[in-house]
């Protein structure tokens, strides 16, 4: 394939960003947010480069922009990256959340050379991931994002931040151990001890050790993606994260756990996936139903968030379960939809909102006329929350329509409970964006004189707030209306018959 | 002018980034960029009205683009005759609403009710499942903060309970209509009323999910029946309407029964029928129950409300009822008796504009009354108006008698229609549904009685009566009436030839 | 002969040497650069040693195995004594501020110890070695005569040391009263054919309590942390550090060159007796116990302790491959670990000297006051709890990788040491709380006060903390610089034995 230095470059651009801002001097610190934009505009530069040179004519096999240099030759360990349409969608993805994470982090003036560093590390990790063929390469890059997540959220964050740090950190941890366990035994028993992801999707792994190493690796892996009963990482973490670090957290790392689960977990194992797809898939309705059970309740307008990312990505997992083209394509379209949409509630949320009124409290908030006084984060949460409901017109609603189809035909019973979460969504989306943006009215036509405000007026929204979810909410709506783009090319990466995932769909077919 | 629909679908969408552009203050810059796109939209349905080949009937203007291959769903729309009675209906209304508005016009209002109507040309034109809805589900966005612009708390309680019934049919519907895709892999709804022409779609339905293959074309149906039965709304299903129609601002509720309840109605006619005629033949019993209910309940209702507003929301439920009874009488006629079926179909359509027309002029005279009333819309708060408005009086009036059906006035012809071709299909329920034409009867005029006639009470002596604005706001509309109770061919000329379509 | 018995030993000798000179330097009166001039002579004198070793490669053995000089015993040489001097560097840097070149002196004696430690493959050199390593260290830790901690350390260590290695004797002797032979080859070949002995399994158990202890795994662990705690740090660094290597790398030369016929089977479902079962479970034992019990310490040299005992486990988990993959995987987690681990010294040293304390609370905000040090303290601290991109991480995938795959089928995928690895992965993840506290300190909590006092330059001890973390960070990135050195050595010492050189009259 030609133009291979696309996908290596994203995680160049990303490092050299890191390099150059660590070697800045401390006086200097203020640029660092510069350098860190425009790492993050060229990693998204290449990455979108490498979404349009893609080629749909040819196979999905051999992955296209393919780099293969030995690393430790010596263990069968390679640098060896590539991308499908599933990995582009997702690396496409994480270009965007860094553009706009450092937008919406513009205000960060304390040790932003560090700061900066960090988001950039866990930008460079994350594209890392998302394009690796390497089995041993796709863990180090999954390791490397949690460490800075652990400071950026202790260092920078908001309420608990040390206990939501640990927490999440040592549930990251805990999920990478079991992938790592997996990790060597694929590794002891793939012949000519590679670790390669295509030559293992085509060995068949004795059945013994399938039905063990797969839910080890997709628990693993799921616990990333907020997978019930093991989520409980993800509020804590989102609520204690400064906003860019909530928005990558929802945004990319989520992400990387469950296009772990489905790269590695689920197309490496497919008769341990055979056995255990059901229960999993039980998993991931509960986790959907309860994500949305627990939204309803809370009273933190940022625990809302947290907990609606738990019932998204239960549509992930139980999307990437069915086992069928809908389904698959929904789940993958889902992470990149939810992607943009948590990372665009978390924005409104975090640093909109919660940098001026330093509350989150829903109630409190809606006492402050919101709506009035920051119109701009008034509409964008309403633009989040519409698409986040899975209305029409935004991303979220192809996504789960496609999931919806797949669950159906996989299983039928649990779409009773899926529709179910639908429905609770709506009503915690609903309840959330009514009392903290617009308790009473919203315009002054016959209002009753509002509340009086106990705050000075709120400083309003800067230029680079506006870009950032301007950005943010032109992709939900752009891939709302025209799924197609990021459809075909996922789609590609399943059915093609030149494909390491083809097997996924036709494994099941009945 | 091959893609003249989607032109029409955009151009509230861009009046409304328009209107979002200028600044908040002027209402004068807002209104006329309110008007003036609404206007064109205007011009551009009735010459669409005009170009259409009422010779060739059919479905005209189609423009068809791939949209998400992956599932078969397509940007697929075109106009037939029912499609631009709707059409011309929504561009009539929404600039009757946003003049009702008066000096109330925000920049949020000019918004959202721009967008509003773009979402329904949308619906109103979409002939693939997934376009439909994507504008459906949509118009639920601007009519959720229409109705809070009424802005108390009621308010955003009804516009909650609103959309979250609205959102909760509207996934009934989705669920039947992706079993429907399992079955037949396709959400082209002439397709699949091709299907159900040949009796394929209950087969295919079946043989998709065979453990289910008894009761699962009933169970689609019936979440297709609730998800549009809310929007229209159908007894059971209605009480989130009367709490937004009274708490939405008038020009807001003038919105939703003139426009939003006919997206349901319009459902029924483009989406349930042409899908599940067996069943509804099938079921014709408990339908023309479900509308003689609907019919009877909500004139009783009506009857027993002291608020004005509540008062018309009901019988707006009433007259959207006999809609229904005509179309399901027609799904229980016998194929052969075409003249009944005709006849009874073009009296639904016509029922639907004219409701549209009628039920929209009555809020926004209410909208009046209520602005000089200081936001008073009891039954018994005023009396005697007529002495001091008498050229509202006059006007409301003529509305109201509209309403009632009466002879030479637009609401006649539908009614009449609809009751003709019913009785000779279902004559009991009709029968029954007939109670409801004098109920209705019994509360309208009792509505004028109360507000028009009588002693002229102390505080209402400086009842202005309508200024200028007002007079042209409502004025073509009262016209409208005269000319459709007059000459109703102009719109029958338009649809009947899509009704012996529908109705084959 | 002579002079080929001289260029075998000459890196220990020249080491010799330079702690005589060293010793005389110190009784002459110096003026102010009299430290400085101490360390100049002791860093001299290694790296003389050491370009010694890299310019003769050999491949010779001689008095039977007893001293051996082969790719891999110069491997080992060359690392022990790069750590070794790092550790002088440190102490330059550190509370040791009286008879400074008796302290030096004392390190490199007990470098030579390690030296002909690891260079030896007979049980009776490898007793001498340890104790020619231990005796330096036992004073190395009483060195702060005025601190009571120091003492005690002192204490303990000698204590457990001396019990240790009379066990450790007692075993060795069992093992050649059973098989007549002291040289480890020659007792592969006659256990090869005699197979396993009950009096020769008990030789080896005693045997392993004594390496245990020298290695600081659980049961034999109880002396680490109070010896880290209050030895002067550069001996806690060195014997962390250069010992560990040493300690290890005969551990693994002795079980598996010389013993591997009666390993025994530690596989879940069909243990068998011999050194490996018990050896598996001393390994899992450190695991647990380390990682535990360094979860609730205050202390960063507390910490460091527990976690070097948890890090034991790891690497005798790494012998239970008991092939020379294993062993290869030990030798290079362990100079990888010790490199991180003295790096880690090296920064408590710093802290110690400005702050006056080594608990977690004196490290509060280091990345205000010297940020260079706070990233090279995250980078160990990352590295240990093996993280990737670090070497700590690939050491252990090597490490686990080896281990599991000892005894694996292809077949029906069932892998017999799976316990043991399930074990060491969960406590692996558990340990990774103790290193974050840790750096909680140096970067999250807030610096209340950065006491000023003692600005002194630690120019030298910062210059080569940094490049410890660059080392960890390069050989995270690029495995091969030292695998392949590793791999190779292992190989030619399993394939090519040193030529044994014959008395001449």
């Amino acid at each position: 394939m030609t133009a291979s230095y696309l996908l290596t470059a994203t995680i160049v651009s990303a490092f050299a960003g890191v390099l150059l801002i660590l070697l800045l001097p401390m006086r200097w610190g203020g640029a660092a947010k510069w350098i860190a934009f425009l790492s993050a505009v060229t990693g998204f530069g290449f990455a979108a480069a490498a979404f349009r040179a893609y080629d749909m004519s040819a196979g999905a096999l051999p992955l296209q922009f393919g780099v293969d240099v030995p690393w430790v030759e010596s263990l069968g360990i390679h640098f060896a990256t590539g991308a499908d349409g599933v990995s582009l969608v997702l690396l496409l993805l994480t270009g965007i959340i860094a553009i706009t994470g450092v937008l919406f982090s513009w205000n960060v003036t304390r040790q932003p050379r560090a700061f900066f560093a960090l988001f950039l590390t866990i930008i460079g990790g994350s594209y890392g991931v998302f394009q690796s063929l390497d089995l041993f390469l796709l863990f180090v890059c999954y390791e490397v994002v949690i460490i800075p997540k652990y400071f950026l959220i202790s260092n920078w964050g908001s309420t608990n931040r040390e206990y939501g740090a640990m927490k999440l950190t040592i549930y990251s941890v805990a999920g990478s151990a079991l992938v790592l366990l997996g990790l060597i035994g694929v590794y002891i028993l793939a012949p000519g001890r590679t670790l390669n992801l295509v030559a293992l999707s085509q060995y068949p792994f004795p059945v013994a050790f399938q039905l063990w190493a797969f839910p080890v690796m997709f628990i693993g892996f799921g616990v990333l993606a907020g997978l019930w009963p093991f989520h409980t990482w993800a509020p804590t973490g989102h609520v204690a994260a400064p906003t860019a670090v909530s928005m990558l957290l929802a945004g990319v790392v989520m992400k990387l756990g469950s296009y772990g689960a489905l790269r590695v977990a689920m197309t490496l194992f497919p008769q341990g996936l055979e056995y255990w797809r059901m229960p999993l898939a039980i998993l991931a309705t509960i986790g959907l139903l309860y994500g949305a059970l627990v939204a309803l309740a809370q009273r933190d307008l940022k625990f809302v968030v947290g907990y609606s990312s738990i019932n998204h990505m239960g549509f992930v997992l139980l999307g990437l379960l069915t086992l069928n083209s809908l389904g698959l394509s929904g789940a993958v379209l889902q992470m990149f939809s939810h992607g943009i949409i948590g990372g665009l509630l978390f924005a409104v949320v975090g640093r909109m909102i919660y940098d001026r009124t330093h509350t989150r409290e829903i109630s409190v908030l809606g006492t402050m006329g919101l709506a009035k006084s920051l119109p701009f984060a008034a509409l964008t949460f309403t633009v989040a929350s519409a698409a986040s409901m899975g209305l029409p017109g935004f991303s979220g609603f192809i996504a789960e329509l496609q999931i919806l189809l797949g669950t159906w035909k996989a299983f039928p019973v649990l779409l009773i409970f899926t529709m179910l979460g639908v429905g609770i969504t709506v009503a915690f989306t609903l309840r959330a964006l009514q009392k903290s943006f617009f308790p009473a009215l919203i315009s002054g036509e016959t209002a009753p004189a509002p509340a009086p405000e106990p705050h000075e007026p709120l400083p309003p929204i800067t230029f680079p707030e506006r870009l950032g979810a301007v950005i943010l909410m032109a992709a939900t709506i752009g891939v709302g209306l025209f799924p197609k783009v990021l459809i075909d090319p996922i789609l590609h990466s399943f059915e093609s018959s030149q494909s390491m995932m083809h097997h996924l769909i036709q494994g099941v077919a009945r | 002018m091959s893609n003249s629909l989607t032109l029409l679908t955009f151009i509230p969408l861009i009046g409304a980034i328009w209107a979002a552009l200028l600044p908040s203050k002027s209402t004068g810059q807002l209104r006329f960029a309110g008007l003036f796109t609404t206007l064109v939209a205007l011009a551009l349905t009735l010459s669409l009205a005009f170009q259409y080949d009422r010779a060739a009937g059919g479905l005209q203007f189609a423009e068809r683009y791939e949209w998400i291959p992956s599932l078969h769903i397509e940007y697929y729309l075109a106009a037939d005759g029912l499609s631009l009675v709707l059409l011309v209906l929504t561009a009539l209304v929404t600039p009757f609403s946003l003049l009702a508005f008066g000096k109330g016009l925000s920049k949020l209002a000019v918004v959202l009710v721009l967008l509003l109507e773009t979402t329904l040309f949308g619906t109103f034109t979409a002939l693939n499942f997934v376009h439909w809805f994507f504008f459906y589900e949509l118009s639920l966005v601007p009519a959720f903060f229409l109705i809070r612009l009424g802005g108390t708390p009621k308010a955003t309680a009804a516009a909650t309970q609103f959309f979250i019934y609205t959102l909760f049919a509207g996934f009934a519907m989705l669920l039947g209509f992706l079993a429907i895709y399992q079955a037949t892999h396709t959400f082209d709804l002439t397709e699949l009323a091709a299907l159900a022409r040949q009796e394929k779609l209950g087969h295919a339905l079946s043989a998709a999910f065979p453990a289910f293959s008894g009761w699962i074309s009933g169970a689609v149906f019936l979440g297709i029946l609730v998800g549009l039965g809310v929007k229209v709304p159908v007894v059971p299903l209605h009480t989130w309407l009367p709490n937004a129609y009274t708490e939405a601002p008038a020009p807001v509720s003038m919105l939703l029964t003139g426009l939003l309840s006919k997206m349901g109605v319009y459902g029924f006619l483009r989406l349930l029928y042409p899908l599940f005629p067996g069943l509804m033949f099938h079921w014709q019993v408990p339908l023309l129950a479900l509308a003689v209910v609907t019919i009877v309940f909500s004139a009783l209702a009506a009857l027993a409300q002291r608020d004005l507003k509540r008062i018309v929301a009901y019988s707006s439920v009433n007259h959207l009822g006999y809609c229904l009874l005509g179309l399901f009488a027609v799904a229980a006629a016998t194929h052969a008796d075409t003249v009944n079926r005709a006849a009874a179909m073009n009296g639904v359509i016509l029922q639907i504009f004219n409701h549209g027309l009628t039920a929209s002029a009555l809020f926004c005279f209410i909208g009046f009354i209520e602005k000089r009333s200081g936001g008073l819309r009891g039954l018994n708060d005023f009396g005697g108006l007529r002495e001091v408005a008498p050229v509202f009086a006059g006007l409301m009036g003529i509305a109201i008698f509209s309403s009632l059906g009466l002879p030479g006035l637009n609401g006649f012809v539908g009614e009449f229609l609809i009751f003709k071709g019913s009785f000779a299909i279902a004559p009991g329920a009709t029968a029954l549904a007939a109670i409801g034409l004098f109920v209705t009867a019994v509360f309208l005029l009792t509505l004028i009685q109360r507000v028009f006639a009588g002693p002229l009470a102390e505080r209402w002596k400086a009842f202005p009566d309508l200024s200028t604005g007002e007079r042209l706001t409502v004025i073509p509309a009262i016209a409208l009436m005269f000319v459709l109770g007059i000459y109703p061919q102009l719109l029958i000329g338009l649809f009947n030839p899509t009704v012996l379509k529908l109705i084959f | 002969m002579n002079t080929l018995l001289f260029n075998l030993l000459t890196p220990e000798l020249i080491l010799a040497d330079a702690a005589l000179v060293v010793l005389i330097a110190g009784l002459i009166p110096f003026t102010s650069s009299h430290r400085g001039m101490i360390l100049s002579l002791t860093l001299l004198g290694g790296l003389l040693s050491g370009a010694w070793i890299l310019t003769h490669p050999a491949n010779y053995s001689l008095f039977g195995g007893m001293v051996v000089l082969d790719p891999l015993t110069q491997l080992a040489k060359v690392a022990v004594l790069a750590l070794s001097l790092i550790a002088c560097v440190f102490a330059y840097g550190s509370t040791v501020k009286e008879h400074f070149a008796e302290y030096l002196a004392l390190i490199l004696f007990s470098t030579i110890g390690m030296m002909l430690l690891v260079g030896t493959e007979d049980l009776l050199m490898i007793f001498i070695g340890l104790e020619l390593t231990s005796i330096p260290l036992y004073l190395l830790t009483g060195y702060l005569k005025k601190s009571s901690t120091s003492a005690e350390a002192a204490l303990k260590y000698f204590m457990v040391g001396g019990v240790s290695a009379a066990f450790l004797l007692f075993g060795l002797s069992l093992i050649y009263g059973v098989t007549g032979v002291t040289s480890l080859r020659e007792l592969a070949a006659i256990t090869r054919t005699t197979g396993t002995d009950p009096l020769l399994l008990a030789g080896i158990v005693m045997a392993l309590a004594g390496f245990g202890f020298k290695v600081a795994a659980v049961p034999f662990h109880l002396w680490a942390p109070d010896v880290y705690e209050g030895a002067p740090t550069s001996s806690a660094a060195l014997i962390a550090s250069g010992s560990k290597v040493a300690g290890f790398l005969i551990l693994a030369k002795f079980l598996t060159f010389g013993l591997a016929k009666t390993s025994g089977s530690a596989a879940w479902d069909l243990m068998q007796a011999g050194w490996l079962p018990l050896l598996a479970l001393i390994a899992a034992a450190s695991v647990v116990i380390g990682n535990l019990a360094a979860l609730s310490q205050r202390n960063v040299k507390r910490i460091l302790a527990y976690s070097a005992i948890a890090q034991s486990g790891y690497m005798l988990l790494g012998l239970t491959a008991a092939n020379a993959n294993g062993v290869a995987s030990v030798l290079f987690y362990v100079i990888v670990y010790a490199a991180t681990t003295l790096g880690a010294f090296g920064v408590v040293a710093i802290v110690e000297q400005r702050r006056g304390g080594s608990d977690l609370d004196h490290f509060d905000g280091l990345h205000r006051t010297s940020p260079g040090l706070a990233l090279c303290m995250g980078i160990f601290m990352i590295s240990l709890a093996g993280i990737p991109p670090l070497a700590g991480f690939f050491g252990k995938f090597y490490l686990f990788s080896g281990a599991l795959g000892s005894v694996a089928s292809v077949h029906d995928g069932s892998f017999g040491l799976l316990w043991l690895l399930i074990v060491a992965i969960v406590f692996n993840a558990v340990s990774l709380y103790y290193y974050v506290i840790v750096l909680k300190h140096v970067f999250v909590a807030p610096a209340d006060d950065a006491p000023a006092h003692d600005r002194a330059c630690h120019c030298g001890v910062s210059a080569f903390v940094g490049l410890l973390a660059l080392a960890v960070v390069a050989l995270g990135l690029y495995p091969n610089a030292l695998l392949n050195p590793i791999q190779n050595a292992i190989r030619s010492a399993v394939a090519n034995p040193a030529k044994a050189l014959v008395a001449q009259p």
